[in-house]
């Protein structure tokens, strides 16, 4: 069973299970599933300033601090507890891209040659952890949710504002992909 | 405590996040090159449940275990799902994660997170304090 259980799920056995995740939020408590939220709720506590959307009683929103809690140690429990380390078996299609990129390290759930403190700190990491995060952020505010908030969420109550949002999410994922990367990659090789 | 239970939800959320591989980096790359079917199948399958569970709750007026109504508000349109929604699907594909597996991958043992997490903290200040000058 164990041994079953460290195997990657499928997604046929994960979706479902993050579909639950909305009416047991819904059923505990009113809540509507949803992450990027707790960005703002960080912000809003940690440096409100003057600014009229961090100015709101944060803590009224606490259940949703404890949620992405529970998310960091659920990575925890699939991500060492439960986890076999191996690689990630993606498509050999996928493997030539990344390569063509200049990232050689196939270990783990990230590439250790990009996600690393060295690299992190380098203008690569700047560009692509720091700016990535950047407009994860940005976007995700602006747009009024992020993947779980507008594709799971959104989407389960058949709301189309949702529908544009995820659209346009991968439209800007498709353009990163595809366009940008590339030359994005080709400026620290 | 009664955020206990929001706690174990996201226990939930995030192991089987981690398990099914959708915080990893290299799913995201395969998804938006459309080399694998495994992400689509996860968020559809979410959506199908989420959708169920969603109208289940509404014909039978299900209440809440304090016996409130449950009550879902629509979401609003605004061009911020269009001009929003590209910025954010440009740093999913550029950093390789969305908000959620940021925490799970921090979990996992990857603390380099850190330096998206930061950036994403950044990017939601920067939001609000534009958020008057920009088009919505």
């Amino acid at each position: 069973m164990i041994d079953l259980l460290k195997e990657p799920w499928p997604w046929y056995v994960s979706g479902p299970l993050i579909g639950i995740s909305i009416p047991l939020l819904l059923i505990f408590g009113n809540k509507l599933l949803g992450i990027s939220s707790s960005l703002r709720h960080a912000c809003a506590a940690v440096a409100p300033f003057n600014i009229q959307f961090l100015k709101y009683n944060w803590k009224a929103e606490m259940w949703n601090l404890f949620f992405v809690l529970g998310i960091l140690i659920g990575g925890f429990l699939g991500g060492v507890l439960l986890s076999n380390h191996e690689p990630v078996q993606i498509s050999q299609e996928t493997i030539s891209d990344i390569k063509s990129l200049g990232v050689n390290s196939f270990d783990g759930l990230v590439p250790s040659d990009l996600y690393n403190w060295e690299t992190a700190f380098s203008l690569k990491g700047l560009v692509i952890l720091l700016f990535g995060g950047f407009m994860i952020g940005f976007g995700s505010r602006y747009a009024g949710g992020c993947t779980s908030g507008h594709a799971i969420m959104g989407l389960s109550n058949l709301q189309w504002p949702s529908l544009v949002a995820v659209i346009f999410f991968f439209i800007g994922g498709l353009l990163m992909t595809h366009v940008l990367t590339p030359v994005i990659y080709s400026w620290f090789n | 405590m009664k955020n206990i239970k929001f706690l174990l939800v996201g226990i939930l959320f995030g192991t089987v996040l981690t398990k099914t591989e959708a915080v990893s980096w290299f799913r995201i790359q395969e998804m938006f090159r459309f080399q694998s079917f495994h992400m689509y199948g996860i968020i559809g399958s979410a959506v199908v449940v989420g959708a169920i569970s969603v109208w289940l709750i509404k014909r039978f007026k299900v209440k809440s275990i304090e016996r409130e109504e449950i009550i879902i508000p629509n979401k609003q349109f605004s061009k911020g799902q269009i001009i929003g929604g590209t910025i954010f699907g440009m740093g999913w594909a550029l950093a390789g994660a969305c908000p959620g597996p940021l925490y799970a991958l921090l979990g996992a043992g990857y603390p380099v997170i850190l330096m998206v997490i930061f950036g994403a903290l950044l990017g939601t200040w920067t939001y609000a304090w534009l958020k008057p000058r920009l088009p919505h």
